[in-house]
């Protein structure tokens, strides 16, 4: 009986030294390493990027659905200053000359004021570059004039290696970012790993991306009560919703739908026969050649020329077009109601208007946005 | 000594009780129950119940005049509607609310909800409430055509995303349907837009123009999956045979368009298979 009584005090002695040995994060290289703790409790933590939190307008809020943000790719702030890098640095490019930001400028709405991009060969492409704003709200995710891109990172791994826009290799353009004296540490910050691929490129470059929101312009603010609208402006805005004149709203949205665009496809009437065959390029079924992306009318005032191939400089040519040049073809949009007569024929008066109302759609704070320039 | 002889005691007393429980027999003890054994003394929680309620899914088809209809069909002169005209369609997409069950005591139940069936992008074909149903024998099923007048006065983030907006100039509120494509008039292809949704008398007056649908009685003997048929042809046909020539767009303004579609509309829908 003594000797198992014996045992037990030992037993126990033992077991409360090793109760009393200093626990806590043994690892030297955690933000909380405790260099007395002698046995690892699984309390380290390491540093890992800030959730950025993108600040949706209160009209998009309450009338649209919340925006789309890829379970894969969620937003950090230090995933969007990375891709605000990326986006405005020619180092992606193949001889070092030309950033997304040459053809996306801020100024011309993250357009371009040229018909067709040029690349760094000096050789010209077919299509107008886009806008970019509100992309967060494209919740079908396709990109591009053609829709061939299916999210916005796809977007994004194109141009760098396309031999007529930035003509470079991935495998360049990851050697310099990997031999850069930042980058290695930005996508650390960003993606915990300093090792560089064309998916954190693209991912981080989305990020930015879809920060560029657009909800300021004298429409937003006269429908959150602030301003008023001119009698020109309000006319016009009529002239949009009429459809037995401008008819413009089943494609571009109303007043409950802050995005100005559908994010469908259609041929709007531009051409007889098609030389570019837009969405039926990607879908390859000829019922979708000659459709392209309905353009959000935001800032407008900002990203002329107008259409995928830029061919109008103004918006009296959109509006001519619409009015009295509308082309019978194969797929034209049953919308296009009056092809026969050419179009909706707006008067004068109304075709002045409706330009006062789609300029009150520009929205000079975003592209003078500071968070959105060259960092 | 004592106290060894209370501790055998005790473990025997122990034993007798642990052991006669564990021989009287388990099992469902509720009379109600599906399956009540009568000869079991302890419920074991296994009885099992008749579900007296269940979940309603809808399918919503089409056709045109029998016909079968889907998105891969579009964009082809396939249909020849009541007039003679050959017709495709390039977009048809509709908006159903408020489907209601009617009892024999004159009482009826509300599934409340809508949806956006878009048969252009194959979405939105299939609809499952959350509203649990009860079962039983029902004189009829129906549902609203596009919002009721207060419905319509919602604002809803997934049709205003869709676009699917009504113009204030027309009385506001949401589209209940549009059906776009090409119809063959003379040899020449021409387009039409039937859109459908507030009516118009005149300048500034607005006329409620959704419609119940009513589909006739059904059973709803367990979970149920309800086809809901839409054949095309009827918008053409009955009571009024449509001439697209003469109604081919700018519809919505058009009183006495959107007035037709209502009246046309009241024979469209049928109901299909009811699987249970």
């Amino acid at each position: 009986m003594n000797r198992i009584l014996t045992y037990l005090f030992l037993s126990s002695c033992i077991l409360l030294f090793s109760c009393a040995k200093k626990e806590g994060c043994t690892d030297p290289l955690s933000l909380n390493y405790d260099p007395e703790a002698e046995v690892d409790n699984g309390s380290c933590e390491y540093s890992s990027p800030t959730p950025y939190e993108l600040n949706v307008p209160p009209l998009f809020a309450q009338n649209i659905n919340p925006p789309f943000i890829p379970n894969n790719n969620p937003l950090t702030v230090e995933g969007v200053a990375l891709g605000r890098k990326l986006f405005f640095d020619p180092i992606l490019s193949g001889d070092g000359t030309q950033a997304c930001a040459s053809c996306h400028t801020p100024q011309f709405s993250f357009g371009e004021s040229s018909q067709f991009s040029t690349g760094i060969d000096g050789i010209q492409g077919d299509r107008n570059a886009m806008p970019l704003f509100n992309m967060a709200w494209n919740w079908g995710n396709k990109f591009f004039w053609d829709g061939r891109a299916p999210h916005l990172e796809a977007q994004a791994i194109a141009p760098v290696v396309n031999p007529i826009e930035m003509h470079n290799t991935w495998i360049n353009a990851i050697h310099s970012l990997q031999n850069h004296p930042q980058y290695p540490q930005l996508f650390e910050a960003a993606f915990e790993t300093s090792i560089i691929d064309s998916i954190l490129v693209t991912k981080a470059i989305a990020q930015f991306e879809r920060t560029l929101i657009s909800a300021n312009s004298r429409f937003d603010q006269y429908l959150m009560g602030q301003i008023s609208l001119t009698p020109s402006e309000i006319n016009g805005f009529d002239v949009f919703m009429d459809e037995t004149r401008g008819d413009c709203f089943h494609c571009h949205g109303n007043a409950a739908n802050p995005l100005w665009t559908d994010n469908d496809f259609h041929n709007n009437g531009l051409d007889a026969s098609f030389t570019d065959n837009g969405l039926g390029i990607t879908t390859g079924d000829p019922n979708d050649n000659g459709k392209f992306k309905t353009p959000s009318l935001r800032n407008l005032a900002y990203s002329a020329p107008y259409m995928h191939d830029g061919r109008f400089a103004t918006i009296d040519d959109v509006i001519n077009h619409y009015s009295e040049g509308l082309v019978w073809s194969s797929t034209i949009d049953p919308l296009m109601k009056k092809v026969g007569q050419g179009g909706v024929q707006l008067t004068p008066q109304d075709k002045a208007d409706l330009k006062a109302f789609l300029l009150s759609l520009s929205d000079p704070d975003f592209i003078n946005n500071p968070d959105f320039q060259a960092p | 000594m004592k106290t060894k002889r209370i501790f055998i005691a005790t473990t025997l007393i122990l034993s007798v009780i642990a052991f006669s429980s564990c021989s009287k027999k388990e099992g469902c003890t509720d009379p109600l129950a599906n399956n009540y054994d009568a000869d079991a003394d302890k419920d074991d929680g296994s009885c099992t119940y008749n579900a007296t309620t269940g979940k309603l899914s809808f399918s919503f088809t089409h056709n045109f005049d029998g016909t079968p209809v889907s998105n891969t069909d579009f964009n082809q002169f396939n249909y020849i509607n009541q007039n003679g005209d050959t017709l495709s369609l390039t977009k048809l997409r509709y908006l159903i609310s408020d489907i209601r069950l009617y009892t024999s005591t004159g009482d009826s139940i509300l599934i409340e909800g809508y949806k956006l069936v878009d048969v252009t992008n194959n979405t939105g074909l299939s609809w499952a409430p959350a509203d649990d149903i009860p079962f039983g024998s029902y004189t009829g099923i129906s549902f609203i055509f596009g919002f009721d007048s207060l419905d319509n006065t919602g604002n809803y983030v997934d049709l205003n995303s869709a676009t699917w907006n009504w113009p204030a100039m027309l009385g506001g509120g949401y589209h209940f349907m549009q059906m776009e494509g090409k119809y063959r008039n003379n040899g020449s292809d021409s387009l039409y837009a039937y859109h459908m949704g507030t009516a118009r008398p005149s300048m500034g007056v607005f006329e409620q123009n959704y419609f119940k649908a009513d589909l006739g009685a059904i059973t709803i003997s367990n979970n149920a999956n309800i086809e809901i048929k839409m054949n095309i042809a009827e918008w053409y046909k009955n009571p009024n045979t449509w001439v697209l020539n003469d109604f081919h767009s700018t519809l919505m303004p058009n009183y006495t368009a959107q007035i037709m579609m209502n009246q046309n509309g009241r024979s469209v829908f049928s109901l299909g298979t009811v699987s249970q």
